[in-house]
């Protein structure tokens, strides 16, 4: 089991001024699952999201990462933690300004304990997702859709039991968006795990399972039985 | 932690080059400081020298005695300009008497004024001695044609003049001066010599002056009795404080001062070690004001420093909060900051070094170029060092508080700021 969460609550503010953000959400993650996590606006998909990417803290219930209570871990144990076993994929791409693809790619290793090889892995994972003739480019002289993709190598380049994936389709074309979701689904197919926040159906479709949320409460948590793209179409992981 | 060290000093480099401009303008205040410092401490350094030269080459075996009273350290009113008469003619004769100051070899006494010179139809301004025969072997000057003034010259008031190499050039061109009459307010003036050229000897250009004898000077000239100062030459270095003591006594003898003390004095006594230490310590003093104030820059630079990493931090927050999620932790963020800071610091200070010795090599150049050759180029190690640690403090004091701000930013509100 790579996620159990029982009973995880979360609210903001203090004595008058609290919002009850997530009211008791209880779930099991497994190594392997593609799981979108769908809800309109204000639905507590991004906070969950958020407390499950060790960027926030729950304020009641437990959350297990690989069998480790997290709440009881530090700051600096978590940023290691979130380092080592956990990718994200933004809406925005967040990709450093004035600098090369191959820079914003090796920027989890200059934070990782493994110091050995940074060019060589971040190079390789660059040319998986099709993207080495693109190594010194500036990342404002890319596409969105390759901006994408550069962030999911990012997310990759330490090999992480998770890539978390928030509205990665938010910013990009159709065409750039699907080729986005193909190359998650195709990471999703060699074993990684994908946790994406979405509030597009046709998006969350792509995933295995999908856990909807409304008002902080879990209103869904089912498989999916037609998946848009059947596991022998196009592989842009190679 | 030294890959840690090194990984952020990579970022840091990687960022600050990526804002060339940015970096350039944030180094400039360090850059202007630092440059400011050396320049005054170099240059103050080269100043000091010359003066130092210009009282060495006074000698150390003479002694001046000045009107008016003066602490250690201090100059006299009178060096200052103000117009002490408890000096005289006879104070002078008194000195000159064997069984006063045994250590006397020469005692000579000087009166100034300034006047219009003449010859036939030329007219020049000039400064002009009243001083008694034995000025030339005081200041080791030379005759380049004729003689000087003698002993009976002086006391018979004689209307005789030795011109300085300058006044001569002035005056003559180059015609023969030595039988020709000149005048001063009218007084004739028989040219008896013109020195060889003696260039500045304590603070004074001998060469555009003319000298008259003093008692001379004194009553048809100035119509005066005090006269301005007196220079005495000591048979030995060694005896310099015994013969100091003897002039003491002797003047407070001549003026009826019965306190020993000194502080009754109405006249100092200096002799050139102590005028040494006394300009010294006045360029001492202007050389650590002029410091003060140029580290003071550091101090407004260090500020502008601050100011632009704060900038800095608010521009790069969603970077900031990009890096935590990436597994960064406060003390990374920190370190990546502070590193920025000390890297534009001391890179500031390295060009402000550059820069700073440069200007003060322009500056010796220039001294040369003007024929102030006691000017020496010191450029001291210490200002050196000093400025590195300054610049580096500065990094440290100035940074931490924008790298702290930075470290405590929430990743996810720094991931949705815009």
């Amino acid at each position: 089991m790579l996620i159990k969460i029982q009973n995880l609550k979360k609210q903001y503010g203090e004595e008058e001024l609290i919002t009850k953000v997530l009211h008791g959400l209880s779930f099991t993650i497994n190594q392997g699952e593609f799981i979108s996590i769908m809800g309109p606006s204000g639905s507590g998909k991004s906070t969950l999201m958020h407390i499950l990417g060790l960027l926030d803290r729950l304020t009641k219930g437990q959350y297990e990462f690989e069998g480790q209570d997290v709440s009881k871990l530090d700051d600096n144990q978590l940023a290691k933690l979130r380092n080592e076993k956990i990718g994200f994929v933004f809406q925005a791409f967040h990709l450093l300004p004035k600098t090369t693809v191959l820079e914003n790619v090796m920027l989890p290793l200059a934070y990782s304990s493994d110091k050995k090889n940074h060019i060589a892995k971040a190079k390789k994972i660059l040319e998986s997702v099709d993207l080495g003739h693109r190594l010194n480019y500036y990342s404002n002289q890319i596409s969105g859709g390759e901006k994408q993709r550069v962030a999911i190598a990012r997310a990759l380049v330490n090999n992480p039991s998770v890539i978390f994936a928030d509205e990665p389709t938010g910013n990009l074309d159709s065409k750039s968006g699907k080729q986005v979701m193909e190359l998650l689904q195709n990471l999703n197919d060699q074993g990684n795990t994908i946790i994406l926040v979405t509030h597009e159906t046709q998006t969350a479709e792509h995933a295995n399972r999908i856990i909807q949320l409304k008002d902080g409460l879990i209103v869904n948590d089912s498989s999916v039985k037609n998946k848009r793209i059947a596991k022998n179409e196009k592989i842009l992981v190679k | 932690m030294f890959e840690n060290y090194q990984q952020a000093i990579k970022t840091s480099s990687k960022t600050l080059l990526a804002n060339k401009g940015r970096s350039f303008l944030t180094m400039l205040g360090i850059i202007i400081g630092v440059s400011a410092v050396i320049i005054i401490n170099t240059v103050g350094a080269g100043a000091q020298e010359l003066i130092l030269a210009q009282i060495k080459s006074i000698g150390t075996d003479k002694i001046a005695i000045l009107p008016g009273n003066s602490g250690k350290k201090e100059p006299p009113a009178s060096a200052l300009g103000i117009v002490i008469t408890t000096l005289n003619y006879e104070d002078m004769l008194a000195l000159n008497k064997k069984n006063n100051v045994a250590n006397a070899e020469i005692v000579v006494a000087y009166s100034n004024g300034n006047a219009n010179i003449s010859w036939k139809s030329n007219n020049y301004n000039i400064n002009f001695t009243g001083t008694t025969h034995q000025h030339p072997e005081i200041i080791n000057s030379e005759l380049d044609q004729g003689r000087f003034f003698t002993k009976k010259e002086e006391k018979d008031f004689s209307r005789v003049i030795v011109l300085g190499s300058e006044a001569k050039k002035e005056l003559f061109g180059d015609s023969d001066a030595i039988g020709q009459k000149v005048k001063i307010k009218k007084h004739s003036f028989e040219v008896i010599g013109v020195n060889k050229e003696k260039g500045t000897v304590g603070f004074e250009n001998y060469d555009d002056k003319v000298f008259i004898p003093l008692r001379t000077a004194q009553s048809i000239i100035l119509g005066i009795n005090h006269i301005n100062k007196i220079i005495i030459k000591v048979d030995n270095e060694k005896n310099i404080n015994h013969a100091i003591e003897d002039v003491k006594n002797t003047i407070r003898e001549q003026h009826n001062i019965k306190d020993k003390t000194g502080e009754k004095d109405d006249f100092s006594v200096k002799n050139s070690a102590e005028g040494l230490d006394m300009i010294k310590s006045i360029t001492d003093a202007l050389r650590y004001f002029l410091a003060a104030m140029a580290a003071l820059s550091l101090l407004v630079g260090g500020i502008g420093i601050m100011n632009i990493m704060l900038v800095s931090v608010s521009e790069r927050t969603n970077e900031i909060g990009l890096r935590k999620a990436l597994g960064a932790n406060n003390s990374n963020i920190t370190t990546q900051f502070l590193i920025e800071t000390i890297t534009i610091t001391l890179l500031g200070g390295s060009f402000g070094i550059i820069l700073g010795i440069l200007i003060s090599f322009l500056i010796f150049i220039i001294a040369k170029l003007l024929n102030y050759n006691d000017w020496e180029l010191i450029i001291s190690l210490n200002s050196i060092l000093i400025s590195v640690g300054v610049s580096i403090t500065i990094g440290l004091i100035f940074g931490i508080y924008p790298a702290k701000k930075a470290s405590k930013l929430d990743p996810i509100i720094a991931l949705q700021y815009e």
